[in-house]
């Protein structure tokens, strides 16, 4: 039945994510630009509202164990898609190590508010299907921004909308704790920003152009992740730097 | 004129290039011990001031002086320039490249703010193309620890660092991008960039 489905699914997500393409000769694939840059510049008026804007002398947001504590939780909480994804990627390896980490950091670290797990060498093995479409060979499409979840590419954009759905913990929840758990998602993420805030405030508010930054520093880290070798930068092959 | 000109010098550099060939490769290069070693001991001296107890300011100082001692700042501000440099007079680029290392340590130094409680340790190192890449892992407190990488050449004659790649994230194109996004800024005066650099970072 699944090896049936899994073609025609690759097929229709395929299509999706490459609906536009790469010109010759830019360097990014964003034909998008003028309209991403619109949404960009909104997003940092939201930032700046919520964040202080990078001034140097701002009172956390959050007390630091309560930002770690938060990030943690909402990790955790998507340890079970993670798994599902390393799965589907044909990883069983680190399917494996994360749900030990699963089962270590819900049980000794308190559902989930603590991380043991890193302690013992369990660390954080990050996926999601948008690179389960990368894997699948599916293209990554143009980069875009979205309003407050910021960037993304079209890839990444389906892989996000299909991870909600095939999250199983998605309905395992009745009523109230559904609630609780879709807002201890949010909290990490606002936590994350504040754990993160010295870099991201570095982009948003200390660069010259923090959109061609932020578009630059997201492909790269995204490729890395993914396991894209990146272009290797050869100084003696550079006619600027003498 | 040029052309002649040109044409002389080339008379001048070609024997000197055929005798530096000449000489044994390893009396001159670079190895990846050596690589290894330069990173190793700059990583060393960025754990020593972690572990000073000094003040934040303090370290702060002691970070832009590591930075500005291990890495080859003309070379990644010329390049980060790009070819706007081409066209601009000496005094103008020596200028630059000034203010650059001013802002350049002042940004990266404070980005090692994010060391202090932590350790970063070199785990390996392979030659690259014509340079050398030195591994190294980054543990920071209440973060999984991930992964730098160092590019090492000895262009400058001194053997230095002239990249560092963060999970990714290549140093030289970031400041690429920054300098380019100034220039613009800046209506391409190289001296206009020169001064707005003086107070980044």
């Amino acid at each position: 039945m699944l090896k049936k489905l899994l073609p025609s699914c690759v097929c229709i997500l395929l299509a999706v994510a490459g609906c536009a393409r790469q010109e010759p000769g830019t360097e990014f694939n964003d034909p998008y630009e003028a309209h991403n840059r619109a949404v960009h510049a909104d997003n940092v008026a939201i930032d700046r509202t919520l964040f202080g804007g990078g001034k140097p002398k701002k009172r956390p947001f959050l007390p630091a164990p309560i930002a770690r504590g938060l990030a943690n939780f909402s990790d955790n909480l998507g340890l079970p898609g993670v798994i599902l994804n390393h799965l589907l990627q044909g990883r069983p390896d680190p399917a494996i190590r994360s749900t030990a980490r699963l089962v270590m950091n819900t049980t000794a670290g308190l559902g989930g508010i603590l991380d043991p797990a890193t302690a013992v060498g369990l660390t954080e093995e990050d996926t999601d299907f948008g690179e389960t479409l990368h894997v699948w060979g599916a293209p990554e499409g143009a980069f875009l921004v979205l309003p407050v979840a910021g960037p993304t590419t079209e890839r990444d954009l389906v892989g996000s909308m299909v991870d909600y759905v095939i999250d199983p913990l998605h309905g395992a929840f009745p009523e109230p704790e559904k609630y609780y758990v879709a807002g201890g998602k949010f909290a990490g993420k606002v936590a994350k920003r504040q754990i993160h805030g010295d870099v991201i405030d570095d982009i948003l508010y200390r660069s010259a152009d923090s959109y061609a930054q932020m578009r630059l520093l997201y492909l790269q880290n995204r490729h890395y992740e993914l396991g894209i070798e990146a272009e290797v930068f050869d100084p003696y092959e550079d006619p600027y730097g003498q | 004129m040029d052309s002649k000109l040109s044409r002389r010098s080339l008379l001048v550099a070609l024997p000197a290039g055929a005798l530096l060939a000449a000489l044994p490769r390893d009396a001159l290069a670079l190895d990846v011990n050596q690589a290894r070693a330069l990173i190793d001991k700059a990583l060393g001296e960025v754990n020593a001031v972690i572990n000073s107890g000094k003040s934040e300011p303090a370290m702060f100082k002691d970070f832009e002086a590591i930075f500005v001692r291990y890495a080859d700042v003309r070379y990644i501000a010329q390049s980060a320039l790009g070819p706007a440099g081409r066209s601009a007079s000496a005094a103008d680029m020596n200028a630059y490249v000034k203010a650059f290392q001013g802002y350049i340590s002042r940004k990266y130094g404070r980005r090692f703010r994010e060391f202090i409680g932590g350790k970063i340790e070199v785990t390996g190192a392979r030659p690259l193309k014509s340079f050398f890449e030195v591994k190294s892992v980054a543990y920071l407190k209440g973060q999984s620890p991930f992964e730098v990488l160092w590019h090492v050449f000895d262009k400058s004659g001194k053997n230095q660092f002239f990249n560092i790649i963060i999970e990714g994230v290549n140093m030289l194109a970031a400041e690429r991008t920054e300098i380019g996004a100034m220039l613009d800024k800046n209506k391409g005066s190289i001296a206009a960039l020169t001064a707005a650099l003086k107070t980044a970072g």
